[in-house]
């Protein structure tokens, strides 16, 4: 085989890997989204105390730090992208109780659903279809997650409402940042070739902008 | 929020900071650097987004 031939062929092996990691990144989370809902759903019938928040937070975490690491090139691995959209799921439960009850709050938290749709759609579909590279955004985007998470860890104590709903923006802001990073990863092959972190990433991006959201939608059109 | 979810949350968010710093470090030195034209590409979609989400709060 000539050298253009060689290239051409490993340019046509190269966008293939690349279109099968896309299909599978969004089909499995598709799937995790479905299932993340179904936890949430069973969660808000069994009526979970607010330490359920809490907790699944934690679980969630342990298991993408310690676990996920060590089996994403396994096929347990689909089990634990399972088991961490699942338990994030069932962590919303009390969160979503509480929106619930509000006089509005069916149409609040399904605003907050609808809009993150919209938002996580209209940002990969932009990233998918531009195939702009946004790695540059890499830096800016981590920074500005340390900061958020540096103001929410002071708000827990300081309790300033105003406060509470600047962060919410930030994190709407800066998870939108990252469904756009890292689709342009995936498009761009920076890095990012195995399907189960891809969508544990832009799951978790989802996930934040939806409890955001329903904080900010929550705050604002709620009754006080 | 009751004590035990304020120290919990707390710790849970002093845990993700521990974690996530040395990561953060790494994709600070290793990000490129973005033109004026790329950060503008970016920051369009993303200034539609936070329109969208003022939008919403409007309709509540």
């Amino acid at each position: 085989m000539s050298t253009p031939e060689l290239v051409r062929t490993r340019a046509i092996e190269s966008t293939l890997a690349t279109n099968k990691l896309i299909r599978n990144t969004y089909t499995l989370l598709s799937m995790t989204l479905l299932f993340s809902a179904l936890t949430a759903g069973v969660s808000v019938w069994l009526r979970m105390p607010p330490m359920t928040y809490l907790l699944g937070l934690g679980g969630a975490f342990l298991l993408i730090w310690l676990v996920l690491p060590r089996t994403a090139n396994s096929a347990s691995g689909l089990g634990v992208v399972f088991a961490i959209t699942g338990l994030l799921g069932f962590s919303l439960g009390p969160l979503l109780s509480v929106y619930l009850s509000l006089a509005n709050g069916p149409q609040i938290v399904g605003m907050a659903f609808a809009g993150t749709g919209v938002i996580f759609l209209g940002l990969s579909g932009y990233a998918l279809t531009t195939r702009k590279d946004f790695s540059f955004m890499g830096g800016f985007l981590i920074t500005g997650f340390l900061v958020v998470l540096m103001a929410a860890l002071a708000n827990i104590f300081l309790q300033i409402p105003a406060l509470a709903l600047a962060i919410s923006a930030a994190v709407i802001f800066i998870m939108s940042g990252f469904i756009l990073y890292d689709t342009s990863r995936m498009v761009h092959d920076r890095g990012e070739t195995n399907y189960l972190l891809a969508t544990i990433s832009i799951y978790l991006s989802i996930f934040n902008i939806f409890v955001h959201l329903l904080h900010i939608l929550g705050v604002m059109g709620g009754d006080d | 929020m009751e004590l035990w979810m304020k120290i919990g949350s707390a710790i849970l968010l002093v845990i993700m900071l521990i974690v996530i710093f040395p990561r953060a470090r790494q994709m600070i030195a290793e990000s490129p650097k973005g033109s004026a034209k790329e950060w503008l590409s970016a920051l369009i979609p993303l200034a539609l987004v936070a329109a969208f989400v003022v939008l919403l709060v409007m309709m509540v």
